[in-house]
């Protein structure tokens, strides 16, 4: 499964750099949702896919019964997933405040505003 | 030694407020302060006058070897004692000679910061530390050349002395690292120790080139001398400070310290005694040449600097000795001239030599003191100057080389010396009265005639009982430097012999010369216009190119259009990868796909299917659906192997994402349709590549494992010493809490962000 | 915003208790099970943007009592907090300190800078996202 995640990881950071290629605004905002995605799978993967095999401990045992997922890569990718949130909020409502200043979703007349 | 270290810095905190409560006498209130940090220093001179070097350590970063320890020799206690004692004259001074500028209160901040900076530069043990210390020095004297600061020439040459300081500070900080790895430790105590290692080892030339770059920057030599007389846009108690006994001689005090471990190699003593000679030359050639009462003062500052890199180069006993006891001398009489310099500007107005003449009926003290500093500044017998003169020149004569070039720059300087001194101390005391700007109705007060008379009159007494200077500090002091004891003595009279007769022959010429200033003056007009390609400069021409090269950067890098910026990141990230793939020879083993799946299959389908979907529809409410099914997709990946938590995450979050973009994209214009076909192949292409790379190194890193993981650490304490049962949520609260704590930081930033921007509006301030 | 909708707006009325019981359940048993600060917080922040979304704005925030920016800073205030203890103790910042209690009724309760610190997580989490998400939606008005 992670080599086949590797060509989605792969394809995902394409989709994201294309999309932040764009010129429209609002296609930025997709690419950076896609991005942060991207990263994320990419740590996962990397730590190693293993199903079945949760970072938990049954009760009254002092280690996980077998082997267990990477606990460390799953804390990272957790709070990343919420800070990816809370960074598109702050992009998304930055971008409709530009939008809302300069009246351009072209970001080249955007560049153009501050001339 | 650390509090009285720190002591400076908590004074310098309060002082504005003891300012605003002590008014007139805040000058003398603070001066406590110094006088009390050299009676302390006092304390250890019975010590270290019989040879006794002491360690004071306390842990700062253990985990890097670096501590705060501070090394009390008789170097270091020379210096100490110095900057002690010429430091509460100075804020004595400084009480009264900006007695009602509006930022008073601020000078005595910073002043008492770069002393307490300067103290611990020279007591510091740990060459961290002592670096940590040499930039302060560095930042306060910036902020103190330009106290002026609505001056713009003030600003500018601040500026300038800062860069010159502080660029040779980056080189040294290499060096000490160099210094550090070459011998074995960070304290200097231990490096002192093991000289021979140093000078042998591979690094010491490249270590040896930085850190003389670092002391000759700060200390003013050929080429660097430019900032110096620069940076008398200062205040005068600032000058008389910083270029007395302090800034300019932490350069100096870094070679000495260094000597037992640089120091006796031929590129060494080649080095330092000529650069040294040569900025001995420059120095009193250009304070010749000069009117400005401040200018001659400094240089002729950049003289004494030469002769004690001259010295510590030529590193014989006897050189070593002269110039412990020529750095002695020079503090006391600088100080006294330079503030001298400040009374004449206070009370008649005076900057510029030609201005003055004949004030010695109307300032008569100060005159008196004056003369008696300048005679030490001329080497007059008998004061302290001599001896040191008489022992410098005495250290060249019988240098281990270059005897010839090094005795002709003395004896130059030496004549030319004679006549600044005299300029200095005949000039604005003696002959018809000139009419100056301020006409003098009274002697200088007390607080500032204290420091000219306490100093011109030590210049005396040690003249007249060397022993007492001797055996009191310079023959510990010459020992530290040397690193072994020292046989050599201070004495007024060695007999007649080369030196005397030298002293004796510039005396002569020199006092020719100064009869014929005007003349000799006028004879070197030409020097301005050859100064004007001097390493000056080289500096503007740098400082020029340094503007130019921003300005093209940003207007090529910085130009405005994400997708450049994109595209440069991109370029330069694949570019580097594969740099480093071929360098370390990476390579994708064969790729082997194994058997997905039904499951797997769906889940990698719907992700393609949703990912291309959300690149290519033309509608918004399609892309952001498209990103809804990617991104629970996604967490749909993370329940199946085995990551539950996140995978509970990823749900809500995508929920609460999709909600938010429907909230605020559709207050945004449709999808436009902005590029041409090719742009978008061009783009797609770019894209590919990057993403390409990301997969190429992904499979090159599956089964590349370097390092063991920590989480088998993690998984194994969970449990015995987390109390939890849930790996990953011990991880983020227990075991590294502080990266949550980071985590949850830039969450609550975010979303202050979001709330400013939504409730603070530009108009709103209209 | 309200969408009005007789089903919507009777599932968030009831749902809404129950969320953020199930949301501060999850924080307290994140120790041991799946759960925890930043899952209990998101559950409990859905909670109220579901009960905005089926009422209205002034209804959501009468609803939550408190500004979310004086959650976000409480958060961030227990959570620094919770270092402390251990730099008082000699130790390293942020070392775990446990109290066990023995209650009676409850049996053993163990109290930790672990739980303090988890609950400023929740709570920080939940006056990110309902700051950003209540001031968004009143910009919409």
């Amino acid at each position: 499964m992670e080599v086949v995640m590797a060509f989605v990881v792969g394809g995902m950071y394409a989709a994201a750099i294309y999309m932040m290629l764009r010129r429209s605004i609002v296609k930025l905002v997709i690419g950076l949702v896609l991005l942060s995605n991207a990263a994320n799978l990419l740590i996962f993967t990397l730590a190693g896919m293993k199903s079945g095999a949760p970072p938990l401990i049954p009760p009254g045992m002092s280690m996980p019964d077998g082997a267990a997922a990477d606990p460390l890569a799953q804390a990272v990718v957790l709070t990343a997933i919420v800070i990816g949130f809370g960074v598109l909020a702050f992009a998304v409502v930055l971008i409709h405040r530009a939008y809302e200043v300069v009246k351009a979703d072209d970001m080249d007349q955007m560049k153009d505003t501050d001339r | 030694m650390l509090y009285a270290i720190l002591s400076t810095f908590l004074v310098a905190a309060i002082a504005p407020a003891v300012h605003r409560v002590t008014g007139r006498a805040s000058g003398w209130v603070l001066g406590i302060l110094p006088a009390a940090l050299f009676l302390y220093f006092l304390s250890f001179l019975p010590a270290v006058s019989s040879g006794e070097s002491i360690v004071l350590s306390w842990p700062w970063l253990p985990g890097l070897d670096i501590h705060l320890s501070f090394l009390v020799d008789g170097l270091s206690l020379l210096f100490a004692l110095l900057i002690s004692g010429i430091g509460f004259f100075i804020v004595t001074y400084a009480g009264r000679y900006l007695e009602g500028h509006r930022d008073l209160g601020r000078f005595y901040v910073i002043i008492l910061a770069f002393m307490g900076s300067m103290l611990g530069l020279v007591l510091a043990d740990n060459l961290i530390a002592m670096f940590v210390f040499w930039e302060l020095t560095s930042i306060t004297s910036y902020l103190l050349i330009g106290y002026n600061h609505e001056n713009a020439d003030a600003r500018k040459y601040a500026l300038q002395g800062l860069i010159v300081t502080v660029g040779g500070g980056l080189a040294l900080l290499a060096g000490i690292v160099m210094l550090a790895m070459a011998g074995g430790s960070y304290e200097l105590s231990e490096i002192l120790a093991n000289g021979d290692v140093v000078r042998e080892h591979s690094l010491y030339l490249p270590l040896l080139i930085l850190i003389l770059i670092g002391a000759f920057t700060k200390s003013a030599q050929v080429p660097f001398h430019f900032w110096l007389p620069r940076a008398m846009a200062a205040p005068t108690p600032v000058s008389a400070y910083l270029h007395s006994a302090t800034m300019v001689k932490a350069g100096v005090y870094l070679l000495a310290r260094l000597n037992p471990s640089l120091g006796g190699t031929e590129i060494w003593f080649t080095t330092l005694a000529l650069f040294g000679a040569l900025t001995m030359f420059t120095g009193v050639f250009l304070a010749f040449r000069s009117t400005g009462v401040k200018q001659v003062l400094a240089y002729s500052t950049v003289m004494a600097l030469g002769t004690l890199t001259m010295l510590i180069g030529i590193g014989t006993e006897t050189a070593l000795m002269a110039a412990m006891a020529f750095l002695l001398a020079h503090s006391l009489y600088k100080g006294a001239l330079f503030m001298v310099a400040g009374i004449l500007d206070h009370e008649a107005g005076a900057k510029d030599f030609l201005q003055t003449g004949g004030l010695r009926t109307a300032l008569p003290v100060t005159a008196a003191f004056a003369i008696l500093a300048a005679l030490s500044l001329g080497g007059v017998i008998p004061l302290f100057g001599f001896v040191a003169k008489e022992l410098m020149l005495e250290s060249v004569l019988e240098a281990p080389g270059l005897v010839g070039i090094l005795t002709l720059l003395a004896v130059l300087t030496a004549i030319l010396g004679v006549a600044v001194a005299a300029i200095v101390g005949i000039r604005p005391w003696f002959g018809s009265r000139v009419e100056t700007p301020k006409t003098p109705h009274h002697e200088a007060p007390p607080a500032m005639l204290a420091g000219p008379v306490v100093l011109a009159s030590l210049g005396l007494i040690f003249g007249l009982g060397p022993g007492l200077a001797d055996e009191g500090l310079v023959n510990a002091a010459a020992a530290s430097v040397q690193g072994a004891p020292v046989d050599a003595y201070l004495a007024l009279w060695h007999g007649v012999n080369w030196p005397l007769a030298i002293s004796a022959f510039s005396l002569i010429a020199g006092g020719l010369l100064y009869w014929r200033w005007e003349q000799a003056r006028r004879a070197l007009a030409w020097v301005d216009q050859a100064a004007e390609y001097g390493p000056e400069k080289g500096y503007f021409k740098m400082m020029d190119g340094l503007v130019w090269i921003s300005e093209w950067q940003t207007r090529v890098l910085q130009n405005g259009y994400l997708r450049y910026y994109v595209i440069v990141i991109v370029a330069m990230t694949a570019g580097l990868v594969g740099v480093t793939a071929q360098l370390f020879d990476v390579s994708v083993s064969a790729v082997h796909f194994e058997r997905l799946q039904i499951h797997e299959m769906a889940i990698i389908a719907i992700l393609v299917a949703s990912m291309l979907f959300a690149v290519l529809t033309r509608s918004r409410l399609g892309a952001v659906a498209a990103l809804g099914s990617l991104g629970f997709t996604v967490a749909l990946v993370y329940v199946l192997y085995s990551a539950a938590d996140v995978g509970i995450t990823q749900v809500l979050v995508e929920t609460l994402t999709v909600i938010l973009l429907v909230l605020v994209l559709f207050r945004l214009p449709g999808f436009l349709s902005l590029s041409s076909t090719a742009l978008r192949l061009r783009d797609a292409g770019i894209a590919l590549v990057a993403g390409g790379m990301i997969t190429l190194l992904m499979l090159s890193t599956l089964d590349a494992r370097l390092f063991d993981s920590i989480s088998q650490y993690f998984i194994e304490e969970s449990e015995p010493s987390g109390y939890g049962r849930n790996i990953v949520n011990v991880v983020l609260v227990d075991f590294r809490a502080l990266d949550t704590l980071g985590e949850i930081f830039v969450l609550a930033l975010a979303a202050i962000g979001v709330y400013a921007m939504i409730r603070f509006r530009a108009e709103d301030r209209r | 915003m309200s969408m009005h909708s007789l089903i919507l707006r009777t599932a968030g009325h009831f749902l809404l208790p129950l969320l953020l019981l199930f949301s501060v359940f999850l924080l307290l048993r994140g120790h041991d099970e799946p759960g925890g600060g930043f899952i209990g917080g998101l559950v409990a922040a859905a909670a109220i943007v579901l009960y905005l979304f089926s009422m209205d704005i002034r209804s959501a925030r009468k609803v939550l009592r408190v500004d979310p920016r004086d959650l976000l800073g409480a958060g961030m205030v227990l959570a620094v907090v919770s270092a402390l203890p251990a730099a008082f103790l000699g130790q390293a910042f942020f070392t775990a300190q446990w109290w066990e209690f023995t209650v009676p009724v409850f049996g053993e309760i163990k109290l930790s800078t672990v739980l303090i610190f988890d609950i400023g997580v929740y709570l920080v989490v939940i006056g990110s996202v309902l700051t950003i998400m209540l001031n968004l939606a009143e910009a919409e008005d």
